[in-house]
């Protein structure tokens, strides 16, 4: 019986650039940035690394295939690098590559990156892409916002909500974010907003308006990790472990067959649901301090408490509108602002929660630090409510 | 557009039916031809007869009967090149002796100048009839029975539109009406008349598709009653083409009884006269003309029109730069599951799912290779989710798609057509039509799938 990845590896340096419109950085400006701040933090050298993962998701877009723009960009001497996809989860994919080769004994320390260079393109949102030489004929054109959007319509649908309730719940997310978005330095949106606003926002795909979309920004996160053994060895004291790591990629259910309804993320319940037995979390609700989830729209973050099992089915409107989820509540959630207000560099952006993570654990998240939070999770929504790759990690600080 | 030419918009009265963006005569032509064949055993011909086909080189009804999901030995012809295109087809089709079922398209969405005439007259319409020759057994009860035809070919340019054109050249009305029609037509007429065996008295109804003046002189001129005048449809879809003849003879069929005589006449280049008879045990009560112009939506915005006819060029935003490049040999290979709207059911667990795959969807069974052809083009559906997308590139945003459930199981995220923001609703029924999906500028191609819509 596998014993799963609990408190194999320790995560030994983080680092994370700034996300922001980065019209003065390309993606190598970016990986150097966040190494840099990764290495100083593990203290360590670039020529400690075993093994590297890059985690790109536009690659002919942000900065090429294959394991050269990371290579290239560190002058790394000659170590294997990966470069992995899987769609906004491509970030977490990265880190789950570097800590199993820690994990399987394959090297000591390795170093997985995600990096995401979008504001190249010309225009507003995410670059326009081909879904492939035979869905391209048949699925609609769509776009991420259109795609998510339809969670609400279900959702609302299923659980007795009008258009207006539940529009309401989601202002009150994206409100929240902005709130949280501007204690962090590094965030790409700081502006505080208003329910108002966000109601008032012109619409992008009904029932959703600007305000309740994320941002599309460039940015690069990584982590260093080792064993425990090696962590102590390097002199660490307190050090944050990876607790569970889990994914679920869809496999056809939700887009071809009559059993989803829509109203919900399938392949997260499944990702959470590995995640809480490989953490040996029987209690979820009262074990998780704080989370990082991929409300890369507000619709999204609302069905995810649900999803996640943080919220009784058709309860998260209430328990969203109660705080429940504010850094009050009682599972504090998208502390540095999300996806929606940190930004979502795609590549980045599973690496930038477990960034969150690390830093609240360590006691280094300044202003918005929480109060001695031990367990975080994050989760990762690649694709589309129809098909999607869903990742579910959980740190804590080790034993 | 009256301020530039008052004369042409002043007379103007009714509506004329244009195309929606996703629509030509191609995917007209699939939906008229699958009420035709709704009940009725499928056809072994197919002929598409058009002036305004999307393909000059590319066999249209091919591509029409993989639509319909006809047999792959199914015989398909284009006729096109003149507006008598529909009624030679249909005499040619009567003609054959080997007993075999032919199914006649005639379609048209012809293309106007914006401010002429023609942008007053044209419509955008189709018609399909099932044809079998008279002596071929087993057929059930038929509308009409060709008693006689006539035919005379002259070159009398009354409008042309060269290769490469898009619009027409029409020539003056009155020379068309006085040296063409007043002199062509009478003498065909009373030929076919002749070969009837009838009279113009035992006409009870003509279908004359020519203007309203120059069809009063034929009436005048064969000792007719005006009251024998076939409706033109003008009023209610405009001057539909090759379809014409054929949407007229729909008009008159809903209101003939058994035993009356019809006068179908095609004209461009020449006559086509078709006598035909409603038989004693004609089946009646068919009322798909009356059912086709109820089902309209109303274009209010001229500019979008002109948009969606491409004769306007808006900003549609760096996303409508889109390579649409397709595969030919992936069309090729999903031919059925795209073009004839076919997925798959298991033959295990009677899972329905699109497209059709190796391994079966249900989570239940994940059968391997037991997937059996559905055509699902006829069902029913119903819209699970939907949204109204102002970001995605569409030519009439927004664009709207949805999650949409088979009747008998199934989902598919599906564009949705022929709606307007706000009109959507989760539980909303769906049923399915064949549309543009998308245009590859860069190659001049157009590709097609099927579509929800509420209508």
């Amino acid at each position: 019986m596998a014993q799963g990845i609990r408190d194999r590896v320790a995560i030994i340096g983080m680092g994370c650039t700034h996300f922001s419109e980065r019209w003065d950085a390309g993606p190598e400006d970016l990986m150097v940035e966040a190494v840099g701040e990764a290495l100083t933090d593990a203290g360590i050298a670039r020529d400690d690394i075993g093994a590297a993962w890059l985690g790109v998701f536009f690659d002919e877009q942000s900065t090429g295939k294959s394991a050269l723009p990371l290579s290239l960009a560190l002058r790394l001497p000659n170590i294997p690098v990966t470069r992995v996809e899987n769609l906004c989860a491509t970030g977490t994919e990265a880190l789950r590559g570097a800590v199993y080769a820690v994990a399987a004994g394959a090297c000591d320390i390795a170093l997985a990156v995600g990096v995401e260079k979008l504001k190249d393109t010309g225009y507003a949102g995410l670059p326009e892409r081909t879904k492939g030489t035979f869905e391209d004929l048949y699925l609609p054109g769509s776009t991420a916002p259109g795609a998510f959007a339809q969670l609400a319509s279900a959702y609302g649908a299923r659980h007795g909500f009008s258009m207006e309730q539940l529009r309401e719940a989601m202002a009150h997310i994206s409100v929240q974010s902005h709130a949280n978005g501007a204690r962090n330095p590094k965030a790409h949106l700081r502006n505080r907003i208003t329910k108002e606003q966000v109601l008032a926002a012109p619409m992008i795909a009904y029932p959703l308006g600007m305000l309740d979309c994320c941002g599309v920004s460039d940015g690069a996160a990584c982590a260093i990790v080792t064993t425990p053994e090696k962590a102590r060895a390097l002199g660490k004291r307190d050090f944050v472990t990876v607790k569970a790591l889990q994914l679920a990629p869809s496999n056809g259910v939700e887009m071809g067959h009559q059993s989803w309804d829509g109203s919900y993320t399938l392949t997260t319940r499944l990702a959470a649901a590995r995640a809480f037995v490989e953490a040996g979390i029987a209690k979820p609700r009262e074990a998780i301090d704080l989370m990082e989830v991929h409300d890369c729209f507000s619709i999204t973050q609302l069905v995810l408490m649900e999803d996640l099992g943080f919220s009784e089915p058709g309860r998260a409107p209430h328990d969203v509108l109660a705080g429940r989820y504010g850094p009050d509540g009682a599972i504090p959630c998208q502390m540095d602002g999300g996806l929606k207000c940190f930004g979502h560099p795609i590549g980045a952006t599973g690496l930038r929660m477990a960034y969150e993570i690390y830093l609240q654990l360590l006691g280094r998240a300044g202003e918005r630090q929480l109060a001695a939070p031990s367990l975080g999770l994050t989760h990762n929504l690649g694709g589309i409510p129809n098909r999607n790759v869903a990742s579910v990690a959980i740190f804590g600080l080790a034993a | 557009m009256g301020w530039l030419s008052p004369p042409n918009v002043r007379p103007a009265a009714g509506e004329r039916a244009v195309c929606n963006w996703d629509e030509d005569s191609l995917t007209l032509g699939v939906e008229a031809a699958r009420g035709c064949l709704r009940g009725q055993h499928p056809p072994r011909a197919v002929t598409l007869a058009s002036t305004t086909l999307p393909f000059l080189d590319r066999s249209n009804a091919a591509l029409l009967a993989t639509a319909l999901d006809l047999a792959a030995g199914t015989e398909t012809l284009d006729v096109t090149g003149t507006l008598r295109a529909g009624t030679t087809a249909l005499a040619q089709a009567l003609r054959r002796g080997d007993a075999m079922t032919t199914l006649l398209v005639a379609s048209d969405a012809r293309e106007a100048r914006p401010g002429s005439q023609e942008e007053m007259d044209f419509g955008a319409a189709a018609v399909a009839l099932l044809l079998a020759p008279a002596d071929s057994a087993g057929s059930g009860p038929v509308l009409a029975q060709v008693l006689a035809t006539a035919h005379l070919a002259a070159d009398f340019v009354d409008h042309y539109r060269m290769e490469g054109e898009a619009f027409d050249y029409a020539l003056e009305e009155r020379w068309v009406r006085d040296a063409g029609i007043a002199k062509l037509l009478p003498q065909a007429i009373a030929t076919a008349l002749a070969s009837a065996g009838i009279s113009a008295a035992d006409v009870q109804h003509c279908v004359l598709p020519v203007s309203a003046a120059a069809a009063q002189r034929l009436v005048r001129a064969h000792g007719l009653d005006k009251a024998q005048l076939t409706d033109t449809q003008r009023a209610a879809c405009g001057e539909a083409g090759v379809a014409q003849p054929l949407l007229m003879l729909a008009a008159a069929l809903e209101i003939a009884i058994p035993g009356e005589n019809i006068l179908l006449v095609g004209f461009g280049q020449g006559v086509d006269v078709t006598v035909l008879r409603v038989p004693a045990n004609a089946a009646t009560g068919q009322r798909p003309l009356a059912a086709a112009l109820g089902a309209r939506r109303e274009e209010k915005s001229y500019t979008r029109y002109l948009s969606h006819r491409g004769l306007l060029e808006v900003d549609f935003g760096k996303r409508a730069e889109r390579d649409n490049r397709s595969a030919p040999s992936v069309m090729w290979r999903k031919s059925r599951q795209l073009t004839g709207f076919v997925g798959g059911r298991c033959s295990t667990c009677a899972t329905v799912q699109f497209p059709k795959s190796r391994v079966c969807v249900n989570p239940a069974c994940r059968a391997s290779d037991t997937q059996e052809d559905l055509r699902l083009a006829e069902l029913a559906g119903r819209v699970k989710s939907f949204t109204e997308d102002w970001q995605a590139y569409a030519p009439r945003p927004p664009a709207m798609y949805g999650n949409v459930e088979f009747e008998g199981g199934g989902n598919l995220l599906m564009e949705i057509t022929d709606a307007a923001a706000g009109e959507l609703a989760v539980g909303m029924p769906v049923r399915f039509v064949f549309r543009i999906k998308d245009v590859d500028r860069l190659r001049a191609f157009r590709r097609y799938f099927w579509k929800a819509t509420g209508r």
